[in-house]
């Protein structure tokens, strides 16, 4: 259980620093890494296909599309990195000090977490419901992945077009 | 029989974009209409034999448990029209194939969308087409990819993003609370619950969510930029049923069938419900802009719905629907003028406008009727509906409430003769001397659409024994 608020915890800061972020890449990779939190969650409370579904979509695919489209963007110069870079020093110059009372606070409040991974419980039941009782929503799912494609053909297609 | 709704859009999408891409391109347009007149014939007529043999291929392959009340059918055969006109717009302004063919593709995403959300009994379905509709939506908004589309866009998407979480949040509350996610199984579980503090922040939540997808005030913040900066054929449909059946349908559905229609849910919903009339409709007089007053208006005519709803008799139920009705078919029609003068005078700005009447009689007669109908003057569609509301409000004793609807509607009356006087009467604007009426893909929805506003309102007396008072049957349908 300790474990459990640990990892929710990480949750929670890995969204902040996603949403907190100032480049667009890092914060594709940020959700990427909630996405992997979120799943070992999901591991960890007994639901495996769910962790796999949100690896494998969230953390794997989504992750693709939004660096893929970045990656159609325009970069910063030179002098602009540079200058990210610093105001970034400048805002995080705290954070080690924080880390440093946050580790303090959990050792001495005996904070010992429990490592050992729950067994899965069988994945057939878990299928079974999706198909015969959650039908109409993997319907809904897969008619929102279409819009999802549809959605980079129409806002991205002509920005490919131009960059090339 | 009914999963074919959701199905058939999202078939034709499938189809569309697997094989023979050149000849589909050309049978995207002749598709769409297809499918929505369908959706028309089907909502008016839904008890003929012969629809369970065209779609008994559907109920074969897939179980979905959906139902059709009296409701049901109204929204169906709102959006049935509603995205006809739409199409029929998107065929004459998007000169572009490819363009239209997405555009058309993703109209069939929110059609499946919208349909889902009227057809399902289980809330977590029911937050599944939800996302549908209003991701496609987004899309759509952002079609035209200038700044204020995006800007629109993103408004919507921010605002819809809080939404969805609370509406998630409640109903993970009630999943714990009940034990499942269908209507009925959380319905029975409320009943024997006494509204603990558990279930208040459940269906306060859900109720936030709903009110922010409906665009109600003081939720209303995506409203006027994405409807005013949205493509016109992106403009009808949502005014016409995106917000009604995502937003106003969700509430009455979920608040028939699974909250009930508990006492501090209507008080909640009457003050939002006046509060939107009034405050949208002294917004609209200060608007400058064609579609930005008609956004505010609709804000302030969603207002009359939730009122009519809130006082939660039958008669005011009854009055929400009918005014649903009438407010989608006056508003996309006004919606359908605004993009007709925007095409032919390259201006919304109501300043630079004045006296197109004389250029453009159709599309100027057509927006006299659906302004009346909209402040509700007699014998308009409009009138009828809005007199239910303010009958039943009165019957209820909420006298207060019924007095704001009355002078909502005289302030509806003040923006719209505003409105009527800026653009469409007086003398004509100097440069505009060579301006034609619009193209026939404008002209023929508008006069449809009038049609409609009028017929209505005048076989009143027809219509409220066949269709209104059975609408208002909705715990038995």
């Amino acid at each position: 259980m300790q474990l459990n608020i640990f990892i929710m915890i990480v949750l929670v800061i890995a969204s902040i620093w996603t949403v907190m972020t100032r480049s667009l890449l890092r914060a594709g990779i940020g959700l990427a890494l909630v996405s992997v939190i979120l799943a070992i969650v999901m591991f960890r409370l007994n639901s495996p296909l769910a962790a796999v579904f949100e690896l494998s979509v969230c953390a794997g695919l989504i992750s693709v599309l939004f660096v893929s489209v970045i990656s159609l963007t325009q970069p910063y110069s030179q002098q602009e990195i540079a200058d990210r870079m610093k105001s970034m020093f400048t805002r995080f110059k705290y954070l080690p000090i924080i880390v440093v009372i946050v580790g303090l606070v959990m050792f001495f409040m005996k904070f010992r977490p429990d490592l050992t991974l729950p067994v899965p419980q069988a994945e057939g039941d878990v299928r079974n419901i999706l198909w015969n009782f959650r039908q109409i929503d993997l319907i809904g799912q897969v008619i929102i992945l279409l819009c999802g494609v549809f959605a980079v053909v129409v806002l991205f297609k002509e920005i490919r077009k131009n960059a090339r | 029989m009914y999963s074919a709704l959701v199905l058939a859009p999202f078939f034709c999408v499938l189809l569309l974009n697997m094989f023979f891409r050149g000849v589909m391109k050309k049978l995207a347009f002749g598709l769409a209409l297809l499918l929505s007149l369908t959706q028309i014939v089907f909502a008016i007529f839904p008890q003929t034999y012969n629809w369970a043999k065209f779609t008994y291929i559907f109920s074969n392959f897939f179980k979905f448990d959906f139902v059709a009340d009296n409701i049901s059918r109204v929204l169906l055969l709102c959006i049935g029209i509603v995205l006809s006109v739409t199409v029929i717009l998107a065929r004459g302004m998007i000169k572009e194939e490819e363009r239209r063919f997405n555009f058309i593709n993703l109209l069939l995403i929110v059609l499946a969308g919208l349909n889902g959300v009227v057809l399902v009994k289980d809330i977590f379905s029911l937050y599944v087409f939800l996302e549908i509709a209003g991701v496609g939506s987004f899309i759509l908004i952002a079609f035209d990819k200038d700044m204020l589309a995006f800007e629109g866009a993103f408004k919507y998407i921010a605002l819809s993003a809080v939404a969805s979480i609370m509406i998630l949040i409640s109903i993970a509350l009630l999943l714990l609370f009940s034990g499942g996610t269908s209507f009925s199984q959380i319905n029975v579980a409320l009943k024997y619950s006494a509204y603990g503090p558990l279930v208040m922040v459940a269906m306060g939540a859900f109720l936030c969510g709903i009110f922010i997808k409906s665009g109600l005030m003081p939720f209303h913040g995506w409203l006027p930029d994405a409807y005013s900066a949205a493509p016109a054929p992106v403009s009808v449909l949502l005014a016409g049923v995106v917000t009604k059946t995502v937003g106003v349908y969700a509430l009455i559905r979920i608040a028939i069938s699974v909250f009930g229609l508990y006492q501090p849910v209507q008080n909640a919903l009457m003050l939002i419900g006046a509060f939107s009339i009034i405050f949208a409709a002294l917004a609209a007089l200060g608007q400058s802009d064609f579609k930005r007053m008609l956004s505010f208006s609709s804000i302030s005519q969603v207002g009359y719905i939730i009122l009519g709803f809130g006082c939660g008799t039958t008669l005011g139920i009854a009055g929400a629907l009918f005014h649903l009705f009438n407010h989608a078919i006056f508003k996309s029609l006004l919606f359908v003028n605004a993009a007709t003068v925007e095409s032919q005078t390259g201006t919304r700005d109501m300043e630079k406008l004045g006296g197109l009447t004389a250029r453009m009689p159709v599309t100027g007669l057509t927006s006299v009727l659906a302004s009346l109908s909209t402040a509700g003057i007699p014998p308009l569609a409009g009138f009828w509906s809005k007199l239910i509301i303010i009958i039943a409000l009165w019957l209820s004793g909420n006298y207060i409430y019924a007095v704001i609807a009355v002078l909502g509607s005289v302030l509806t009356l003040a923006y719209f003769l505003s409105l009527q006087r800026n653009v469409f009467f007086g003398k004509l604007r100097e440069g505009f001397s060579s301006i034609k009426e619009g193209p026939l893909y404008f002209t023929i929805p508008a006069v449809l659409l009038a049609v409609i506003t009028v017929g209505v309102g005048i076989a009143f007396p027809y219509i409220l024994n066949t269709f209104i008072l059975p609408v208002s049957n909705i715990f038995g349908g």
